[in-house]
């Protein structure tokens, strides 16, 4: 798999360490029950997917990858950073 | 037909007429007491043990192809039950013990070949936590011995000894472990199930599950609406998509795993040897083909097949242990759908909907399970609680933080 | 025997050069330019193997990559490639090759007793026997039936050739030179397109090569040469030979060029075979298609072939593999094979077509040969050749005909594998009664015979329309071709899938031993589906990868359960679509070389003092080091704690993760990753500190020190590294890109040392005279400072882990060398002593620090005695998770310090812990020793456990069972901290 990273341009997914569903917001402190449905629970869709890739032998930057996880078509990957930062 | 060697005989005479499907290519019925969902090998199993050890008849397997097309078609045909943690190995050892008689049980020579599973340590740590492992499995009434290096180079001479990045230090072995010819499994459990009444259903893909206050009360499929008392999801990679059609959120992701056969070669690996330092392992069919494999390609994937970076660490590790495979030919390469969980080890257990139970959560270690899978499963339906050597693998156990965590690696399912 | 076989004249070898080779220890001869089945025919050697299971003499059936039969192990000792395909090898002087499978040799095999029984050994027969007694598998069964697995051996010794990896870019790539891929590559070429052309052969031209049809009024196979000549004058343009594109594969393909195959050994500095990762913007697939056999009894004689690859064998290779030759074919295609061997001066006995009516000018092309219309072959005899066909002739009636070879041809399936790698179908197609692709894969096209364009003008329209659309696609202009002119053929096929006749074994996958039998046993035992029957018979699992027989098969499979070829559908394909050896993958990781060696800047100076290293991930440290006399590592371990504890010791504790954090907010981020505060370490100081993960176990430990107001240092352990520093930047960049942190690895820019001991102050007093002040007032325990000496920056940091006077000193990592080198200078007035790992965890141990073995992802701070720490002022990552029932539950093991009742007695790491007089069971386990080490101050065994309840049980005596060391003994839990427990020593 290719991922267009921001920084680096197309590289190969084996230079990125995977994270899964970048959907989830970190819940507020305290908040045992949204903590559990943020650590452990997951939509695990077939089809499109939000991710977390990082670009581990690159830029060091954290992606928000959107994928096919059924046909593993990349379709976007932006900065995590910058979508944090909206 | 009971199957044996008299049977054969009759038959070779006869020209092989008098054979019959293994399996009756049953129609569904309108309703059942208990509907299998998923006609894998655990799908399958748990129908059978429902028919055998709990007396019920009424039972359907649904599966949306042909069975046996999942992951019980696509592993590395490992038994074992090599693991750390308590409530792993007492359900592993179950299912090993249950291997050693299933062939004579279900009247089906799956070729359980019991030649021993060697987990190679590289390093004084790794060796001390193969030492506690192995202690953990004495303890669990399994089978284990801790070897030197002299010990497994009297068992694999021809591995990489002297020229090592990561010299071979010793190994864990459990004799007992083993290989099983895979597909067999799913055609002896479909036989022996359907003999004893089962209806097994193929290409009945499960698109809904009908819940009335509460309570589940059958499913819509592709060949209609069938009604039943008790539903179980034997589904692996497709838990969380099977779930959610009853609103569950599961703590799974799926992922693929790649597996790989050699050419055909005259036996040179005995058993099963894995290597400690990278991600490979490997054994020899009875047909002669090595058949190995590796670590998950680690990211989200429903597309059942994988990618060449994870191909190629394979191989590393396969020319780091043993460079005498360089000129053996990779034959095929297949990628299954692993239904890896938060904390690595599966989860059986009833839902928040009554008369809906979880069977899930396997990662890459369902085959070796599926006679016990099936039977520990087939309990919880039959008598809705956990059978005793899976009453620790339940799914509000990530709340409670009572996890089983195998490796230490967190809620990060592509690590475990 | 000379070289009978061979034509007078023809063919695209070299004469000019005679090679000799060698065959089951036999000489014999053949030209440059053969394969190696091509030099065996000609000299007379069909057969040349025996079948998987029922060992029945095979010949060679095939002149490419879908070859079932010829195969041979290739070289012999450490080179030995077993399986490999006669058809595929390029004949090179010197080359010895054998036969495999059967023994004594290939014409007498012992093992063909199996076709005695058979009867007996059909599809799936082990299924229904060998269970009695349950004990008998592993003794008896199982190996008498892996006696017969396999086909070649390895040699078992380690492959003595490399393997390289090489990554390519390019606009297109072109799957197969022959007329479409040659058609593609030009014009996408001229247009300006960065092209790959791969092609398996040796030769480029594919068909092109074994036909004497005419291209632009040239012969077909000098047309391709013109064609390789213009390409290989275009710089964008790259020809891979012997190259066999085996995958497609997300966002990039694999392909296998075979660098050194066709020489004797590979030539110094240049690999065996170089695995090509290729990202391709495009790509046509013109991997062309392989003939079909015909499925009739008595099919699987050596002489009975290909029809097309009797053709290419007289075309290409100026060989007649027979001496009287029939041709069975159900297309025009096998007339054409017919009327090219007559070309070629073979002698065609007769022309057998299933078909009732063939067109007159397809029929004209078997010259003089008897011809039978509406008939087939019903039966065969000859054991070792062929010798007679029996012909059932469209009235019924029979008649044998003596031939020594035959020809087959049931139409031309395309070889779509690759382009339905990446999850495409194959769909059945009455009208070209074959399977093309639909769902083609983005960017790929495909041309030529592997898209049913069975003509030769077809081929190359279509290539060369494929290429200009590629070029078009990367944004090149589309260019008008010259329209390639190429003699008009034949090509009607009406298949048929099974011809009925004697009861001799009709044979679908000969390699095998797959019956039409078998398949039709497996239908009526409900195996009804292609994947099934693929499982249940093995049809299309051996070494050739059913090319030549899984549309056989799954059409007969359809006829039994009487539904269409469409219905019925194909097994999925896939990768690798040629087999690759296992060590092209590896590539250059073998070995030694499996993964990267990290050595630190110490490494040499230690290494000349007689050091034993040992792996610590990728890096290589100082375990011990031997001194003179020393035979037991144990003896030289208690020298090196004795002499840091009593002296000075220096250690290199480089492989610690260093982490750089810059920024106004650095103690706000660090409160929010670590347990306990940081925001309020002040300037000059460093803190211990522990991470958890968000699900509240522990990550990690190590200290973090501020070197100034915005300026941090984290030290994460060895083996966590990278995983801390992926983990800070999640922190950072998902969670709080808020805070202004900047961070930075730099492990590897600095070199740090630990000098422990109490004359640790003198040592460093003694090197860094007036440029440091490191005296107890200046300078006290977990105080860290920044300091030139000379123009070399240099830090020093006051922590232990050995629980002794200590510091450590960091250089960047070029003065790393110089570093240690004048420590131990330095030193020597104190009588250093360099320490490795061993003593390191000894001290440690002593000290009741913890470390991996403890930091293993299953514990909670509190388990490791450090939940104290726990700030309840602030939120922190893994704050909430870490409050769940499991995760305080006073039961689960904590932190113990353990010594043997028996002072002598060893322990060991991973004995599991007990109550004393409670027996071993899962239940009674309460925990497990996690560290060991000989105390030197002791004199005894000491350890480190994770105990039940473990606080509350110091004094106590409990058990300790380690059965698969035979080990079962008592201990007594004490405090963790077995020296200087008030601390005295760090602080003095």
């Amino acid at each position: 798999m290719r991922i267009p990273c921001p920084y680096c341009g197309s590289r190969d997914a084996s230079e990125f360490a995977y994270s899964g569903d970048a959907t989830l917001p970190r819940p507020a402190p305290g908040n045992a029950d949204a903590m559990f449905d943020y650590v452990y629970l997951r939509d695990n869709p077939a089809g499109v997917h939000r991710e977390y890739w990082y670009h581990a032998a690159g830029c060091h930057a954290w992606l928000k990858v959107t994928r096919n996880v059924s046909t593993h078509e990349v379709i976007d990957a932006v900065l995590a950073h910058d979508e944090a930062t909206l | 037909m009971r199957y044996s060697l008299t049977s054969l005989f009759r038959q070779t005479l006869t020209g092989h007429k008098g054979w019959t499907p293994q399996w009756r290519d049953a129609a569904p019925k309108a309703e059942y007491d208990i509907v299998i969902v998923g006609g894998g090998g655990h799908g399958l199993a748990t129908a059978y043990y429902l028919a055998k050890e709990y007396g019920l008849r009424n039972i359907a397997v649904l599966e949306k192809s042909w069975i046996g097309s999942g992951n019980i078609g696509r592993n590395t045909t490992i038994i074992r039950s090599n693991y750390l943690l308590s409530e792993n190995i007492s359900l592993y050892e179950l299912s090993l013990k249950l291997w050693e008689g299933l062939e004579q049980d279900f009247n089906y020579n799956a070729m359980v070949s019991q030649r021993g599973v060697l987990n190679l340590y590289h390093s004084d740590g790794q060796r001390d936590a193969y030492a506690r492992r192995g202690n953990m499995m004495r303890l669990n009434g399994a089978d284990s011995e801790l070897l030197d290096r002299d010990g497994v180079r009297k068992l694999y001479p021809f591995l990489n000894f002297d020229a090592a990045r990561f010299p071979i230090q010793g190994g864990l072995l459990q004799k007992r472990g083993g290989t099983v010819r895979h597909d067999a499994v799913a055609w002896g459990y479909a036989r022996a199930a359907s003999d004893r009444g089962v209806d097994v259903i193929q290409n009945c893909e499960v698109t809904g599950i009908d819940i009335v206050d509460g309570r589940a009360v059958g499913v819509q499929t592709s060949r209609g609406v069938i009604r039943a008392k008790k539903i179980g999801l034997a589904v692996a990679g497709s838990s969380s998509r099977v779930a959610a059609l009853a609103g569950m959120r599961l703590p799974i992701e799926s992922h693929v795993l790649q597996a790989f056969v050699s050419e055909g070669l005259k036996p040179i690996i005995p058993g099963v040897i894995t290597f400690g330092a990278g991600h490979f392992y490997i054994s020899q069919s009875d047909k002669g083909g090595l058949v190995f494999g590796g670590d998950i390609d680690g990211y989200n994937s429903y597309a059942q097949r994988g990618n060449l970076p994870v191909v190629e660490d394979v191989c590393e590790g396969g020319m780091a242990l043993m460079p005498a495979i360089g000129r053996a030919r990779m034959l095929r390469n297949w990628g299954g759908l692993v239904d890896m969980s938060m904390d690595g080890s599966p989860i059986i257990d009833r839902t928040h909907v009554k008369g809906l139970y979880l069977n899930a959560g396997w990662c890459y270690g369902g085959f070796k399970a599926t006679p016990g899978s099936g039977l520990v499963f087939a309990h919880l339906l039959a008598k809705d609680e956990p059978h005793p050597a899976a009453n620790r693998l339940l799914l509000d156990r990530f709340r409670s933080g009572h996890i089983v965590d195998e490796k230490g690696q967190g809620a990060q399912p592509n690590l475990h | 025997m000379s070289t009978s076989y061979r034509l007078a004249s023809g063919g695209l070898i070299d004469r000019s050069r005679p090679v000799s080779f060698t065959f089951d220890g036999k000489t014999y001869g053949g030209y440059a330019g053969d394969t190696l089945a091509s030099a065996l025919l000609a000299n007379d050697m069909m057969l040349v193997g025996r079948s998987f299971k029922y060992h029945r003499p095979r010949g060679i059936f095939s002149a490419g990559p879908e070859e079932p039969n010829a195969l041979v192990t290739l070289r012999s000792g450490a080179r030995a490639e077993p399986n490999t395909k006669a058809t595929t090898v390029e004949l090179f002087d010197g080359l010895d090759a054998s036969s495999q499978n059967c023994w004594p040799s290939p014409h007498f095999d012992l093992r063909a007793v199996h076709q005695l029984a058979g009867p007996l050994l059909n599809a799936g027969f082990y299924y229904k026997t060998f269970m009695w007694p349950a004990a008998f598998w592993e003794k008896f069964y199982e190996p008498a039936i892996r006696a017969s697995a396999g086909l070649g051996a390895l040699s078992a010794l380690d492959d003595p050739d490399t393997y390289e990896k090489a990554h390519a870019f390019c606009d297109l790539l072109v799957i197969g030179a022959g007329p479409a891929g040659l058609a593609a590559a030009l014009s996408a070429g001229r247009a300006g397109a960065r092209v790959i052309l791969a092609e398996e052969d040796f030769v480029l031209g594919g068909r092109l090569l074994s036909d004497t049809t005419q291209i632009d009024d040239v012969s077909a196979a000098s047309w391709a040469a013109v064609a390789e000549a213009e390409l290989a004058m275009m710089p964008h343009v790259r020809i891979l030979k012997r190259t066999a594109v085996f995958g497609a594969y997300d966002g990039e393909y694999g392909a296998i060029e075979r660098v050194s195959d066709h020489l004797p050994v590979p030539p110094p500095f240049m690999p065996r075979q170089r695995l090509w990762k290729i990202v391709a913007k495009q790509c046509v697939l013109a991997a062309g298609a392989q003939e079909r056999p015909l499925v009739f009894p008595g099919n699987d004689r050596p002489g009975i072939m290909l029809a097309s690859a009797l053709r290419t064998y007289a075309n290409r290779f100026g060989v007649s593999p027979g001496q009287r030759i029939a041709i069975f074919t159900t297309s025009d295609d096998g007339w054409r094979s017919a009327s090219d061997l007559q070309k070629a001066g073979a002698e065609i006995a007769v022309v057998i077509d299933a078909r009732a009516e063939v067109a007159p000018d397809v029929r004209k092309l078997a010259g003089n040969a008897l011809q039978f219309l509406g008939a087939h072959v019903s039966d065969t005899s000859g054991y070792r050749r062929l010798t007679n066909i029996t012909i059932t002739d469209s009235a019924g009636q029979t008649r044998s005909v003596a031939v020594d070879t035959l020809g087959v041809s049931g139409g031309w399936s395309p070889s779509i594998g690759i382009a339905t790698h990446l999850g495409g179908k194959g769909n059945w197609s009455e009208e070209k009664s074959a399977f093309l692709c639909s769902d083609m894969p983005p960017g790929m096209q495909i041309a030529g015979a592997a898209a049913a364009q069975w003509t030769l003008a077809d081929a190359l329209e279509h290539g060369a329309l494929a290429g200009a659309k590629a070029a078009s696609h990367v944004g090149l202009g589309l260019q008008t071709q010259k329209p390639i002119v190429a003699s008009d053929e034949a090509s009607g096929n009406n298949p048929v899938w099974l011809f009925k006749g004697s009861r001799r074994k009709a044979f679908v996958d000969l390699q095998n031993d797959v019956t039409a039998t078998d398949v039709a046993l497996a239908a009526q035992e409900g195996f009804r589906s292609v994947e099934q029957l693929k499982r249940y018979t093995t049809l299309g699992m051996a070494t050739d990868q059913g090319k030549t027989s899984n549309v056989n098969g799954l059409a007969i499979l359809a006829g039994e359960i009487k539904k269409t070829i469409a219905e019925t559908g194909a097994t999925r394909a896939r990768p690798p679509h040629v087999p690759v050896a296992i060590g092209a993958f590896a590539g250059l990781h073998t070995a030694r070389h499996f993964k990267p060696t990290r050595l630190t800047a110490s490494h040499a100076a230690s290494a000349a003092a007689n050091t034993t290293f040992v792996e610590a991930g990728q890096w290589m440290r100082a375990q011990w080091f031997n001194a003179p006399g020393e035979t037991d590592w144990l003896q030289s371990v208690t020298r090196e704690v004795k002499a840091v504890r009593s002296g000075v010791g220096i250690c290199d504790v480089s492989t610690l993760g260093k982490i750089a954090l810059c920024g106004s907010d650095v103690g706000t981020f660090l409160d929010r990753v670590y347990i306990n505060t940081f925001s309020t370490l002040p300037v000059g100081k460093v803190r211990y500190g522990v991470m958890l993960r968000e699900d509240g176990f522990v990550m990690d430990d190590g200290t973090t020190a501020r070197l100034s107001t915005d300026h941090y240092v984290m030290t994460t352990t060895t083996v966590n590294a990278g995983k801390v520093m992926q983990h800070l930047e999640y922190c950072h960049q998902v969670l709080w890109p808020e805070l202004d942190v900047q961070m930075v690895s730099v492990t590897e820019q600095w070199a740090q040392y630990a000098v422990a001991g109490p004359k640790s102050r003198d040592l460093l007093r003694a090197l860094l005279g007036d440029a440091f002040d490191v005296s107890n007032e200046a300078f006290p325990y977990l105080a860290c400072g920044e300091f030139h000496v000379g123009n070399i920056p240099l830090r020093l940091f006051r922590v232990s882990f050995s629980g002794e006077l200590a510091y450590e000193i960091a250089a960047p990592a070029g003065h790393g060398e110089s570093l240690f080198n004048a420590l131990m200078q330095a030193g020597k007035a104190f009588d250093v002593t360099p320490y490795g790992t061993e003593a390191l965890s000894v001290m440690r141990i002593e000290k009741g620090h913890v470390a991996g073995s403890e930091l293993n992802g299953q514990t909670v701070a509190r388990d490791l005695g450090l939940g104290r720490m726990m700030s309840v002022k602030k939120d922190y990552i893994g704050r909430t998770m870490a409050a769940r029932e499991a995760l305080i539950d006073p039961d689960q093991p904590t932190l113990v310090g353990l010594r043997p009742v028996d002072r002598s007695q060893r322990l060991r790491n991973g004995a599991l812990l007990f109550a004393r007089g409670v027996t071993p069971a899962p239940d009674t386990n309460a925990g497990f020793i996690t560290s060991t080490a000989f105390s030197p101050g002791h004199n005894h065994w000491i350890g480190l456990g994770l105990l039940a309840r473990g606080p509350e049980r110091h004094g106590e005596i409990i058990r300790a069972w380690d059965p698969v060391r035979s080990g079962d003994y008592e201990l007594e839990v004490i405090d963790p901290v077995f020296i200087d427990a008030e601390g005295a020593r760090l602080r003095a």
